[in-house]
Formats: structure tokens, sequence, C-alpha cells
């Protein structure tokens, strides 16, 4: 039992769901409670889809338990058949339904409905959102994608292209409803491919049909935008019509000339042509002389594990950020985010409860957040700017304007995402020389975000906060003029300080820091 | 079907015996698209301050409350979910001892409780984890400083606000026992502490009281309750909590519910009458307020008369809104949707009910959105789920839920409640793209 406020995931079937509201002519019945019903709204209200998602519950009540719940689904799936007409059917059932086994795969089956029925097993009781919908996308290609041996098998060591004797051709697969810009990124990546001369053939589930996953096998290699989506697909695609698949996800610079190295060389493509497909400003940018006060502010990386590793790399590689702490909520990813982390000298967060979350960004004092909408809350509370990276998505992360974390133009939209909710250089200079202005106060806002972003109320919850974090030493008193002195540093690095200080003084012996104890710990740890 | 109250009867239906005099209620079964009970949980944690709600069910429970108020509240919530995994269906004895751990490291947490209901879901319910036994070893573990209770929001049991309702519900045993002889009146459902404060304002203006309200701000001040205590429903969806107050010998003054200016005076009337104050008092104490909640409503009549609304089912407010919007804005209705007809509560709001409104009890989404289609009415009423997609469709919604959250009970709130009506509508013409 887990005692949860917020959770980064919802259950299993809203992974599928998100799964059949991308595809077009796929009707998912779930067996479920009326309450269930709520999980429309997620995507009619935070993604603002103009129709409802594809989805018929059958909405059983207690009186219907123990009698006929399972005639209940029987007559949902054939009236939704009816009505709907899809040209594939989900069934499966939510946490309630699991508990009374009333099998809606065996049920739906012996309808004896025209078209495939893709029977769902998600595990409420132990899985979450994105391993559902990385199972039903599995089951669903597994189900669709024609017989495993493919028609125009390759020999071993030539691609489907070689046979085929045309441009060579991928699969995007991996993006969803509700899911972080993959709206966008889909679009972006598109443009990057063609750029280099690869077609995409099926992109899938986001707008693709169930008669284009009967296409996938014929594609020479797959391209796996993410992994905890896709990546069960495109290993069995792999396993059955020896398609690779891409590991790098193109966020950021480095990862995007990666990508196009790894794509050009499946393809059969010149790798370096590849790489000159597209620029971004972001190197530019990062290296005009006003980023340097970008150089090693301290950031804390938080989300589902794509993101959060590609944040990790964009962060430390290209904006010259030092990296504090790393962490996911996608446990089934958890190694890698680890490997990410001990390369950055750091421990691995995993986990999925926000508050844990909160604690370690409490602990780390960072000078950004990089996280996902809970973490903004979070970091709002501690009076740290932030940005989001990462699912679970709100209705700000569907922004009307083009917005691609993927691929060249996402990395210009990162280095501006990232870098606005920063105090502006200069700024920052002016503020650590003449902490006595009036205006200067520990609430005020970098100016190009207004007045009162930062509102007063939050100045001492951010003092609770750090006090929370564990005092190293509650022996060593502070001289009144240390103390005064001390509160001429600016309050976002004030924290580091004393901390600092702190325990220079516990290592040198010294019980009462005076003013020159602050800056004899000041030269021993430098910036 | 017509909104104006005086127009002329026909000939022919003064004549016909069979003309419908009251509203047609029927029954439809189907997918029901309403919330669960949870939901209520959402406004019950703000308003008893020192109560916390902790919800003992799934992953699916803990992100429908996340994701019905549509934002989440971070102001530090209190309500949580207890997550149950597969080691707690394996056996229930387990079950119980994760439970006790949860609670004692929610409380330590949260010293400030002194309140806790344990709210069951359709998991709790359906692997029979009995938590009127768990609140009762609970109350006793972690008396005297906190009380546990115990109330289902389960979706296979409660529709909505009816969450609401099992919550209170579960309070009234706890209610200390009214000791004096003189009467009380007891105002009963969750209303906007604005709204209490204005209530309490015009009752107490009539010589009406002690007044005193369920659910109470905190719960150190439950209010008393005994045979002199004589209650008014504040909402239309509290059915088990009259009950169980009639069981402890309080009495329902039954009347209108206070919305809209003919509601809140009905309502304020039936408390009047058992008080016996003087029809000239109370014309006095009601008549500012009621001047100008007509004045505020005749602002939106222009904008709504003759509009068609039709309500989805939803909060069960529908009945008691449609008759405000029929009788007090001179809109149509085309069709009355409600997951549940009170029919004694309501028979004060029924018999203002035009006649041969359809009431539809219950819902199939399919057969009521295809009505909706073919009705094209002016307003739909719907929840979240359906708004986009009709006004995708060209049909102007409002939402329901904002009908639950924002307050339109009495006097000075009529014309907010008619506003919210107006504002799609408004929004519709000035858009010119
Ligand atoms: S309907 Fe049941 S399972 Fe679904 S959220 Fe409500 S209580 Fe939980």
């Amino acid at each position: 039992m887990q005692l949860t406020v917020w959770t980064y995931e919802g259950p299993p079937h809203v992974g599928a769901m998100r799964i059949a509201a991308a595809m077009e002519g796929v009707h998912y019945v779930l067996h479920a409670p009326q309450g269930d019903t709520y999980a429309d709204l997620l995507f009619t209200m935070i993604e603002r889809r103009a129709s409802r998602p594809p989805v018929t519950y059958t909405t059983f009540q207690a009186r219907d338990l123990g009698t006929d719940t399972a005639e209940l689904f029987k007559t949902s799936a054939r009236d939704a058949y009816a009505r709907f007409e899809p040209e594939a059917l989900l069934v499966g059932a939510s946490c309630t339904a699991e508990l009374i086994q009333d099998d809606p795969g065996g049920l739906a089956l012996a309808l004896d409905l025209p078209v495939p029925v893709v029977p769902l097993e998600l595990p409420a009781y132990q899985k979450k959102e994105n391993w559902g919908a990385a199972e039903t996308l599995y089951q669903l290609v597994r189900a669709l994608a024609g017989p495993t041996i493919p028609r125009f098998a390759p020999p071993p060591g030539e691609t489907q292209r070689a046979v085929r004797g045309a441009r060579p051709r991928c699969n995007l697969l991996g993006p969803t409803s509700l899911g972080f810009r993959h709206r966008d990124d889909v679009q972006e990546v598109r443009r990057l491919l063609e750029a280099i001369g690869v077609e995409v053939a099926v992109t899938a589930p986001l707008g693709a049909r169930p008669a284009d996953l009967a296409r996938l096998g014929e594609a020479d290699f797959n391209v796996v935008l993410y992994p905890e989506i896709a990546g069960l697909a495109a290993q069995w695609l792999q396993r059955s019509f020896r398609q690779p698949y891409t590991k790098t996800v193109p966020i950021g610079v480095g990862a995007t000339r990666d990508f196009l190295r790894e794509v050009a060389t499946l393809a059969g493509l010149d790798p370096e042509a590849a790489v000159r497909a597209g620029e971004s400003r972001l190197p530019w940018y990062s290296r005009s002389v006003d980023s340097t006060y970008l150089t090693g502010k301290r950031v804390f990386v938080f989300g589902d594990a794509t993101h959060a590793i590609a944040a990790a790399r964009v962060a430390t590689e290209e904006l010259g950020f030092q990296l504090v702490g790393l962490g996911t909520y996608s446990r089934e990813q958890a190694r890698d985010v680890r490997e990410v982390a001990k390369r950055h000298g750091l421990d691995a967060l995993i986990a999925d409860d926000y508050l844990e979350v909160e604690d370690a960004i409490a602990r780390a004092h960072p000078e950004l957040v990089l996280g996902t909408q809970m973490e903004r809350h979070v970091a709002k509370r501690l009076g740290i700017p932030c940005a989001v990276i990462s699912a679970p998505v709100h209705v700000q992360d569907f922004p009307a304007r083009y917005s691609p974390q993927m691929g060249f133009e996402g990395a210009n939209v990162l280095f501006d995402t990232w870098v606005h909710p920063l105090m502006m250089g200069l700024e920052e200079h002016l503020l650590g020389m003449f902490r006595e202005d009036f205006e200067f106060h520990d609430s005020a806002a970098p100016s190009h975000l207004g007045h009162g972003a930062r509102v007063a109320v939050e100045a001492p919850r951010h003092d609770a906060a750090i006090a929370h974090a564990p005092a190293p030493a509650a022996t060593v008193a502070w001289e009144p003029e240390a103390e005064l002195e001390l509160r001429k540093i600016p309050f976002f690095v004030r924290a580091k300080a004393r901390r600092n200080t702190e325990s220079y003084a516990v290592a040198q012996g010294i019980a009462s820091i005076s003013v020159g104890t602050l800056y004899d710990a000041k030269a021993h740890f430098g910036r | 079907m017509n909104a104006v109250p005086d127009c002329a009867v026909t000939a022919d239906r003064a004549t016909a015996p069979t003309a419908p005099t009251a509203p047609t209620a029927r029954t439809e079964r189907g997918q029901r698209e309403v919330f669960c009970g949870l939901t209520g949980i959402v406004w019950l944690h703000r308003k008893i301050q020192d109560a916390f709600f902790l919800v003992v069910g799934s992953r699916t429970c803990a992100h429908l409350i996340q994701s019905a108020a549509g934002v989440m509240i971070f102001a530090e919530p209190r309500f949580a979910t207890a997550i149950l995994d597969e080691r707690d269906l394996a056996g229930l004895a387990d079950a119980n001892a994760e439970l006790d751990r949860a609670v004692a490291r929610l409380l330590e947490r949260r010293p400030d409780i002194r309140l806790l209901f344990l709210v069951g879901s359709c998991p709790s319910e359906v692997i029979k984890l009995d938590l009127a036994r768990a609140a009762t070893r609970l109350s006793v573990i972690h008396s005297p400083t906190v009380r546990v209770r115990h109330y289902s929001g389960s979706g296979i049991e409660t529709t909505f606000t009816q969450g609401e309702d099992a919550c209170l519900a579960s309070l009234v045993p706890s209610l200390p026992v009214e000791d004096t002889d003189a009467a009380s009146l007891l105002v009963v459902g969750a209303l906007p502490d604005v709204v209490e404060d204005q209530f309490d304002r015009v009752l107490a203006a009539m010589g009406i009281g002690p007044v005193r309200f369920l659910p109470p701000r905190r719960s150190t001040e439950l209010p008393p309750v005994g045979p002199n205590t004589r209650f008014l429903l504040a909402q239309p969806f509290l059915a088990d909590t009259a009950r169980a107050l009639a069981a402890r010998g309080a009495r329902h003054l039954p009347a209108t519910f206070p919305f809209g200016a003919e509601g809140t005076t009905e309502w304020l009337r039936a408390a009047a009458r058992e008080w016996r104050v003087s029809p000239e008092r109370f014309e006095a104490v009601t008549a500012p307020a009621r001047a100008r909640a007509t004045r505020a409503l005749a602002r939106y009549r222009a904008q709504l008369e003759g509009k068609r609304v039709f309500f989805m089912p939803d909060s069960q407010l529908e009945v008691p809104l449609a008759r405000v919007l029929s009788r007090e804005l001179g809109m149509e209705l085309v069709e009355v949707g409600t997951p549940f007809l009170h029919r004694q509560h309501l028979a004060a709001e029924l018999e203002r009910l035009p006649p041969g409104t359809a009431i539809v009890e219950g819902q199939d989404v399919e057969r009521q959105l295809d009505r909706v289609r073919a009705a094209r009415p002016d307003v739909t009423v719907c929840g979240l789920g359906l708004a986009n997609p009709l006004e995708a469709e060209g049909l102007t919604t409002k939402w329901s839920i904002e009908l639950v959250f924002t307050p339109i009970h009495g006097y000075e709130q009529a014309g907010d409640l008619a506003e919210l009506f107006a504002r799609p509508l408004v929004r519709r013409v000035r858009l010119a793209v």
C-alpha cells in the first residue's frame, strides 16, 4: 500500500487509451465503473481534443456484480462495434474489473466480430501508464503487423531496400495522444529524415490506422522516438522482421547529430553528409559571451527516463550547467538513468513519490529545476526557477505554437525555455554588488519576468524549505556581523554559502563563525 | 413546452384530460459518463479545515481526484490515496496492517488533523476490505486526538455529488445530542463560506435560530442534533444524510432549493413558517435581497430568454437549475437529465417545471448525444469529457462541474448563476474566428 497525493503516471489502461486515441479506426471497450470515465477529460481538456476518445466503458454498478457484468460487457462491445464500426477493437479491464475476472478478451472473441479483436491484460495493481501504453502498442503491432516472416524477406545482411530497389524507408514509432510535445516532435523528425533522403513509411500510433500497422514490416528499420512506449514493439519487430531500430533519442544538438549518423548508417547513407542536414542556433547562443553566466549553474533534472537522460546531456554539454541531481519516475528504465547519473558522479533518484523528489531538490540546492509539472510546483514553492521537460502533461504543455523538443528546432526551443527562467547575467552581478538597494530584496524576480513573478509569500517558504535541509552542525554559532554579511549574498546562493561555511567551520573546529570564517570558507570552496 | 408561464392555455389542452400536467420522467440505462463519489473530496477537503480524506483504492482513484479538479491544488491538499497493490490483494490481514501504517505515517506528518475519513472505492469494496472495522480500530488507536470515520465514494455505489451525501451521512451518528428544548435550524450541504454567512445573516434577521451548518468548518464544531432540530437541505443530493438526520429525530423542512430568487425565497420561507415569522417581517428582511436578485437576473434574461437548454446528467443539481432557467430566465428545457431523481426532495421543484418537461433519470450517453445532435440546443450542460467535442460540433456548452465549484446559491449569487449560462453564448457571439 503506497500513500500518494499526486501521481506521475495514471493506471495502465490510461496508457492503452493514449494509444487508442492516437490512432484512427481503433475502438477500446473498457470494463470499468462509471467514475473511470474521468479519463476522457484528460484528452478533451488537457490536449483539447475535438472529439471524444474512442472508448466505451461498461460502467457496471454494485447491483450488477455477481450477476450479469459479463453480459453487460458483451452488450457494450457489440453496441460499440455497431455504432463506431472500428477496424480493430481493443478490449480490457480497469483496476476494478480486473478483480471481478470477467475475461473481456474471451468474451469479446466469442462475439465473433468481423474485425481483429486485441485483448489487453494490463495488471493495474503492478503496472502504470507508460507500461500500459507500451504493452498496448506491442499487442496491436503483434496482432496486426501481418505474418511474422516478411513476404519479401531479404537475405541476411541486406536491407529491404536492396530487395525493393528504392529510397531507404523507416517507421516512426512511439508518439501518442497526451505525449509531451509528441505532435511537434513527429513533424520535426520527419523533416530531418526527409532532408537526408529517408522516407517515412508509417508513423505509429499517432495518426495510424490498423491497416497501416499491417505495413510496418515493409520498412528497412524503425525510428524509436520514445523508448518507454515503443521499445517493446520495436524489439518484436526486430525479431520478427529483422528490422533494426534506433537507440538515440534526438533531443539536443549532440543527440540529434548522433541520431542522424545512426539513421544514415542504418539506411546505408553517408553519415557525415547526414549531419549537415540542419543546424540549430543553440551552439552559437551558448558560445555567445552573454551566456557565460550559465556556466556551472546547478541544475536538478527529473522526468520520464527519455527526457531526463536527454536533459542531463543538453544541460551539461550544451549549456555548460552542472548537474546536481538526476532522477526519473520510470522504474522500467531506471538502469539507464542510473548509468547516466553515475557518469556525473551522482546517485540517480528513482521515485514516484513527489515528496521524495521535493526533499531531494531541497537538499541539492539547485539554481534551476528541469522537471515535470510536479517539480514546477515544488520549485515554485522553493523559489527556484523551473522549466518543464517531461510528462505528466498539463494544458500548458500543448502550446498553440510549434514547439518540438527533438531535432535542431527542438534544441532552439530547449535553449529558450531553459534559459528564460534564469536571472540574466549582468542583472545577477548587480544584485550581488548592491545588496542594500531596497528594490533588490530577496523576492525580486528576474526583471524580464515582470513584477510579482515571485510573490512575497514565497520568500518565507523558501527559507523554511532551506531550513529543512539537514544542517551539518547545529552546534556552530554565527556571530551577528557574519550573519549580516551572509545576508548580502544573493538569496539563491545564500543557503549554499551558509551550508559550506558551517561545514568548513566544523571541519576546522571553529565554534563561532565570524566574517573572516565566512570568507575563509568562500576561498576554500571557490565556485 | 413554452417558457412563458402565462402563455395562453389552448382550448385543446384545457379540455384534453390526458394533457401532461407534471413533467414526464423516464429512466435510461447504458454507459454513464459521470464522475464517482470520490470527486466530492475535491471540495469537501477545503470545507472542513481539520479533516483529511484518505481514499483506500487504486492508482485510478488517485488519478481521478488529481484530474477531476482540472488543476492540481498545490496548497498541501488534505487528501491522499492509499494505493492497493498486489501484496494487499493477496491477503486481507496484510492490507489492514498496511492501512494502519499508512494512517500512522499520515497523522505524524499532519498533526493538525482531527477528523480522518477513510473513503472506500470500487477496489476496496470488491475485495471487501472492511473500512467500518478499520475506522473503529483506528479511532481507538488515535483517540482522543483524531476521530476516524468512513464512507464509500466508489463508482459502483455513488455518482459524483453522492460522495458528499455519503460523507455527511457518515458524520451524523457522531453529532452531539441536542439537549435544549428550543428548536434549532440545521442547514445541510457544503456551501461556500460566503454563502453560509449570507444565509446566517438573513435567518438571524428573522429571529430564526440558532442556525448551524453541516458540514461545519471545523470538525470540533459538529452541530448537535435531536428531536428539536429542523433541517433545510441546501443541496438536492443529500438523500442518505436526510434519512440519517431523521433517524436522530430531526425534521426536514421541505422546500425548493435555494437557487434563484424564487427558490431562495421559498427555501427561507420554509424556515420562517416553522419559526412563525410574520409575513411582514419575512417580507421586510428578504425584500431588499430579493429585489437585487431579480434585478441581476433581469440583465441576463434578455440574453437567455427563449434559448433552449439540454442538461446531461451530472450533479443532481439539474432539476433545480432547470427550474431557475425556465421560470426566472425564460429558457426552454429540451431535456433535463439527472443521474438520480429523488422525487420526494424534489417535489417542490418538479411541480414548478413546465408541464411535459422531459426528465431522464440515469444515462445512455450515446443515445443522449444522438438526441443532443438532433435537437441542437443553444446550450448543453455537460461534463468535461463531452464539452470540447460538442463545441467542435458547433454546439455551445456549459461545463457542469463549474456549477458545483462556484457559489451559485442564494439571492446574492442568482446573477452569477445566470451569468454562468450566458457567458458561453456571449463568447460565441464575440468570437469572429
Ligand atoms: S470509479 Fe471506482 S475505481 Fe474508478 S476512480 Fe472511482 S472509486 Fe476509483
